[in-house]
């Protein structure tokens, strides 16, 4: 291998503030070569991101880097003073973030960002910026490149921000580029287009890119080399093949065993028990000793050295040392537990019945508040959910399947159609006799840390519903049962009395999981409860949902944009566009013999952990259209690539191709 | 057996009561904040900030000022005929302390410390010939037998000995809170004044000591030479001036308190209306006010203002004493200042509670089918106290120096009543004098100057303390 491009040695990054520094990075260590992906992966908090931070010298005020040293191109980028600081900054290393949509000033023409980022490191002047502009604009490939210049970040989608974000970052051809999460807040099939377009500018230019990231699927697809970062230290660093091939240090192990897909339906997903330890305390050994299965008597107390695993393969693990080469951990296989539902479809038996739902949201406009148009959010959908299965609605953000969700339990007023619980419309029942019938379909939502009070106890948190709904007898069989939900959702009785704030991601999920299960739901609408989570946190929810529909015979609406999820969840999934069900049919149906073309482009955009992984390449082009003014006919026709004649005009029907498996496609008609 | 004949009698005026009910709040909500550690917690930043403790030592001060004010009384007149009488004019406890002051009335101007007149009087010689002189006080410097010769020692050396009794009380009062702070075994008082003084305490007593200190270096003279000099002069009828400074203060704080606590339903209830219903209450409530915020705040006064006047002269039976007819212009006036000033804080909270309206614990409530009351009472107004909070402490300062403006206007408090406002007021006329008398408008400023600075420092604590996104590593990550 040539020189490396950027070396980094021992980069220590504290952060002030609170009794104790924290050091969110410690003395972490690696190279990256002219024109390669070097891809930084790890769980939310364990320090990627003030890695990139560091390594820009963007700290915020209460950082400080406390040793180490970032060389680009064997200079000490840490020793520059701030002013030449900045020629580095845009020039040499450029940085792209997660959040396209805070990232550009909302009251500059996007031509006018780029156009700044260019005269500030070059000696370009008038036509010849603009010529640039447009230069970078087309080689991020922005359709109508002219026009876009002199629009507003507002008038763009996710994606096209994030294009001109990436067209800023290559304003000057910089020798590396630092995605910071680029693709996290996107939609799949826009997440797709954007990692194309990245891997081929930096094929095309022959830039270094340091890659951050949590999603093992996004590495498999674009890195050549790994880190995994735990608890602030890189604890594995091999070529992209070798590591997914096998991991060696066994959290690396527990994260890919934690990721849900099909293979692991019905077992029970592996799952890394407690926390990331504080980063304020002094570790005296391995710092993921303590969640560690195959934890051995000295790697409490002994800090690990690198050990050699394979070609290039290293890991910070005592399994690796060199007194003991060779040991390896056995294959951990997780365990299975009894499939003991039976995966024939009973319609009769159906507890909920959605029929032609509809939610509109009116436009108003004007001094009278006049409704000027509609948002079509849900447009005439009809679901079915069986007691004791999982119905999971995939789609895309802005699609409707959280509305569906609000809209069947009213939280969100429905335009039309049915709602069937158990024969009884939902829709037509007033205020209080629908009370009656809240008990039996309850929420989970998206947001850990929105689905808590933070004003309000644990303990009353749960005793809300079953106050409001008069049920759970006396104060003390209410007090009884808050202990006894407590235990089942896998938390002490004795946090009764503690606030939200105390509680992690996972736990506060934990405990919304309680608070819906409080009132002895038959169904609960599971909206996105995951997608906030890291992969390990994720995978306990995932084993707790499983466990409580096993035990209780609970049914779920699970609504996710995440398909690994979905087809570990779900039973029947039914995949949503613009308002509308386009397909739905058994998982095994729809994940494995897609009709619609939507649903085939969605599975083909889902990033795989596996970088040999041959996938058909559907692309699709663009956004979603804007639910206020649907295309004619199929809405996805502007977006398909195989659209006949007639798709544009009309809309096409169901086309049954089993008792479960339909869809809606003229290519079928 | 002869009936108990008490020397007093209390008389509870209106703004008393509301004053005394705000004290009790007070306690209880501190009693009710010390059992819940999410209420605790911002108040225990305020208590860790110097600036807020500073400012706030010193508006104890005015407070406890504010208070002694508060509490009135009429005096028993000597017994004619077995029965009692009770004296028409009713007295405040701190009219009691400054007996003194209040008593020693003077003629007409004097200056601060002054032996003399400030104005020349002709005074008939023992032979009959007349001459204009400044003649003596009455008080001020009535114990100096030559004026000119020892009036600069004598002046010195009180204030000297006051200064002394000032830092001994404040070592003592130090000493004292050492001692409470050092309860736990394992500190003495010695250890505890070190640990204070080289601020390392938790709450910064080094700032709380020096405020007060210099409280004390202050006050200690002006204790000492009150008896018998007027400190800060007298005005036009000759009253002290340093007695209206600290009346004003009740005046200030009743109005600073309790034109927020009329404002407080209002903002509160209409503006979370707004916020979590929508539609057309929304537009209801938006409506008015935004009307209301278009009306000029004076002219709206002024007309209420007016109105009570004459409602009380109408009625003249319903209010026997000028102290009960002062009171209730000035009640009329916090209630009139409070029906004006809610649209603020209305909007704010009209905005928040649009924003928490579509928090996902309110959904998750709403699918517990809990009633919209509760879960107003229980979700929402929690969460938004904080705003709350920084609303009412920045608002008493701005209500403070209203009153003074309206006041000097013509539309304030009842001119029988002492306030910052009427001391300005009167001011206009005694800096339009040759030569000018300064002291009355200086004194009022100073006064004013202090509370509200105090207020205003104090409330940028509590507003730091409360806002969530100057909380390092705390709430969300």
């Amino acid at each position: 291998m040539n020189k490396p491009l950027l070396k980094v040695v021992g980069l220590t990054t504290l952060i002030r503030g609170g009794s104790m520094p924290m050091r969110a990075v410690d003395g972490i260590s690696f190279e990256i070569a002219a024109g390669e992906t070097f891809a930084l992966v790890g769980e939310s908090g364990c320090g990627k991101s003030m890695t990139a931070l560091s390594i820009m010298r963007l700290l915020p005020e209460a950082g400080e880097i406390a040793g180490g040293a970032v060389e680009l191109a064997g200079e000490d980028l840490l020793v520059l003073p701030e002013s030449r600081m900045r020629d580095v900054r845009g020039r040499r290393v450029a940085m792209i973030f997660q959040e396209p949509g805070l990232s550009l000033n909302p009251v500059m023409t996007v031509g006018a960002q780029i156009a700044e980022a260019v005269t500030r490191h070059t000696a370009l002047t008038g036509a010849a910026v603009e010529a640039r502009v447009l230069e970078l604009l087309d080689a991020v490939r922005m359709p109508d490149a002219r026009r876009r210049m002199t629009e507003y970040p507002f008038q763009m989608s996710g994606g096209m921000k994030q294009r001109v974000m990436i067209a800023i970052a290559l304003a000057c051809d910089p020798e590396l580029l630092i995605a910071d999460e680029p693709t996290t807040a996107l939609d799949v099939t826009v997440q797709a287009q954007v990692l194309d377009l990245l891997r081929e500018l930096q094929r095309s230019r022959g830039m270094a890119m340091l890659l951050i990231t949590h999603d093992l699927g996004v590495v498999a697809q674009m890195a050549q080399q790994v880190a995994v970062m735990y608890a602030g230290e890189i604890i594995e660093t091999a070529a992209v093949n070798a590591f997914f091939a096998g991991p060696a240090h066994p959290y690396s192990r527990k994260l890919f065993e934690s990721l849900p897909d099909r293979a692991g339906r019905g077992k029970t997903l592996a799952a890394i028990r407690g926390t990331v330890p504080a980063l304020t305390r002094q570790f005296a050994g391995c710092r993921f000793a303590e969640r560690c299965d195959s934890a051995l008597a000295h790697c409490a107390d002994t800090i690990p050295a690198w050990g050699a695993v394979r070609d290039g393969q290293r890991a910070k693990c005592h399994l690796y040392g060199s007194d003991d080469r060779g040991l390896r951990i056995e294959e951990r296989t997780a365990e299975s537990c009894d499939e003991v539902r039976s995966s024939i479809l009973t319609p009769q038996s159906s507890i909920l019945r959605i029929e032609d739902l509809q939610v509109h949201f009116p436009i108003r406009k004007g001094l009278l508040q006049r409704i000027k148009g509609q948002v079509k959010a849900v447009d005439g959908v009809s679901l079915s959910i069986a007691p004791g299965r999982t119905l999971g609605l995939v789609g895309e953000s802005g699609c409707g399947k959280t509305t569906v969700g609000k809209g069947l339990l009213r939280l969100v007023p429905p335009t039309g159609g049915q709602v069937l619980f158990d024969g009884v419309d939902l829709l037509t029942l007033d205020r209080s006799a629908l009370r009656d019938r809240r008990r039996h379909a309850q929420i989970i939502f998206q947001d850990p840390y929105a689905s808590l009070n933070p004003r309000v106890r644990i303990g009353d948190a749960l005793e809300e519903g079953m106050l409001a709904l008069g049920i759970g007898g006396g104060e003390e069989e209410r007090a009884l049962r808050i202990n006894a939900l407590l235990v089942e959702v896998g938390l002490a009785p004795d946090v009764k009395g503690r606030y939200p704030h105390e509680f992690s991601g996972g736990q506060r999920q934990r405990i919304a999981i309680a608070r819906a299960l409080s009132v002895e739901p038959q169904l609960i609408v599971c909206d996105e409860p995951t997608s906030a989570l890291d992969v390990s946190v994720q995978a306990q929810i995932l084993n707790l949902l499983k466990r409580l529909q096993r035990e209780k015979g609970l049914a779920y609406l699970f609504i996710s944009h995440n398909m690994a999820v979905v087809e570990y969840m779900a039973d029947e999934l039914a995949v949503m566009y613009l308002g509308r069900i386009v397909e739905r049919g058994t998982v095994a149906e729809v994940l494995h013999d897609p009709k619609h073309p939507y649903t085939r482009a969605l599975l083909a955009a889902v990033p795989v952990a596996d970088p040999k992984a041959e996938r058909p390449v559907i692309r699709v082009d663009g956004d979603l259209p804007s639910p206020v003014n649907p295309p004619q006919g199929c809405h996805f026709h502007p977006r398909c690539g195989v659209a006949l004649p007639c798709c544009g005009s009309e809309y096409p029907d169901d086309h049954n191709f089993s008792v479960s498996h339909a869809t809606r496609c003229h290519l079928y008609g | 057996m002869t009936p108990l004949i008490f020397p007093f009698r209390f008389e509870l005026l209106w703004s008393d009561a509301l004053v005394w009910l705000l004290v009790l709040t007070a306690i209880g909500f501190a009693a009710y904040t010390r059992n819940h550690p999410h209420l605790r917690a911002p108040w225990a930043r305020v208590a860790r900030s110097a600036s807020g403790m500073a400012a706030a030592t010193v508006l104890a001060a005015f407070v406890l000022v504010g208070l002694l004010d508060s509490v009135h009384y009429r005096a028993a007149l000597p017994p004619q005929g077995g029965k009692t009488a009770y004296a028409t004019e009713v007295r405040s406890l701190l009219d009691r302390v400054l007996e003194p002051l209040r008593l020693t009335r003077e003629k007409t101007y004097s200056a601060p410390l002054a032996t003399h007149l400030y104005a020349k009087e002709t005074v008939q010689g023992p032979d009959g010939s007349e001459t204009r002189v400044f003649p003596r006080l009455r008080h001020g410097g009535a114990h100096l037998k030559d004026p000119q010769a020892d009036w600069g020692r004598d002046v010195a050396l009180k204030a000297f000995r006051g200064l002394a009794f000032g830092l001994l009380f404040w070592f003592v009062a130090v000493l004292g809170v050492c001692a409470v702070l050092a309860r736990s075994p394992d500190s003495s008082i010695e250890s505890t004044w070190r640990e204070a003084w080289a601020g390392r305490t938790a709450v910064p007593w080094r700032a709380v000591f020096c405020a007060f200190g210099l409280m004390c270096v202050l006050i200690g003279p002006v204790v000492a030479l009150a008896p018998y000099y007027h400190v800060l002069g007298t005005d036009k009828v000759g009253q002290d001036v340093l007695y209206q400074a600290l009346k004003s203060i009740r005046t200030g704080l009743v109005i600073g308190t309790l034109a927020t606590l009329v404002m407080l339903p209002f903002a509160l209830v209409l503006g979370l209306m707004a916020g979590y219903f929508k539609g057309w209450i929304d537009d209801v409530i938006q409506y008015v006010y935004t009307t209301l915020s278009s009306i000029p705040g004076v002219l709206l006064i002024a007309a209420a203002v007016l109105m009570m006047q004459v409602y009380i002269e109408n009625h003249a039976e319903l209010f026997p004493t000028t102290e009960i007819r002062a009171d209730i212009r000035l009640l009329a006036l916090c209630v009139i200042l409070g029906v004006t000033s809610w649209t603020g804080l209305c909007r704010l909270l009209r905005g928040e509670a649009l924003k928490l309206r579509e928090m996902e614990y309110i959904q998750a409530a709403h699918a517990f089918g809990v009633s919209h009351w509760r879960i107003m009472m229980r979700h929402i107004t929690p969460n938004v106290m904080h705003i709350v909070m920084i609303a009412l402490v920045m608002d008493f300062s701005g209500l403070v120096l209203a009153e003074a403006v309206l006041s000097y206007v013509g539309v304030g408090v009842d001119p029988s009543m002492i306030s910052f406002g009427t001391m300005i007021n009167s001011a206009r006329l005694e800096m339009a004098r040759e030569p000018m008398v300064w002291w009355s408008l200086a004194a009022a400023f100073m006064f004013m100057l202090t509370l509200v600075l105090a207020a205003n420092l104090f409330a940028d604590a509590v507003r730091d303390a409360f806002d969530p996104r100057l909380i390092v590593g705390g709430g969300r990550p």
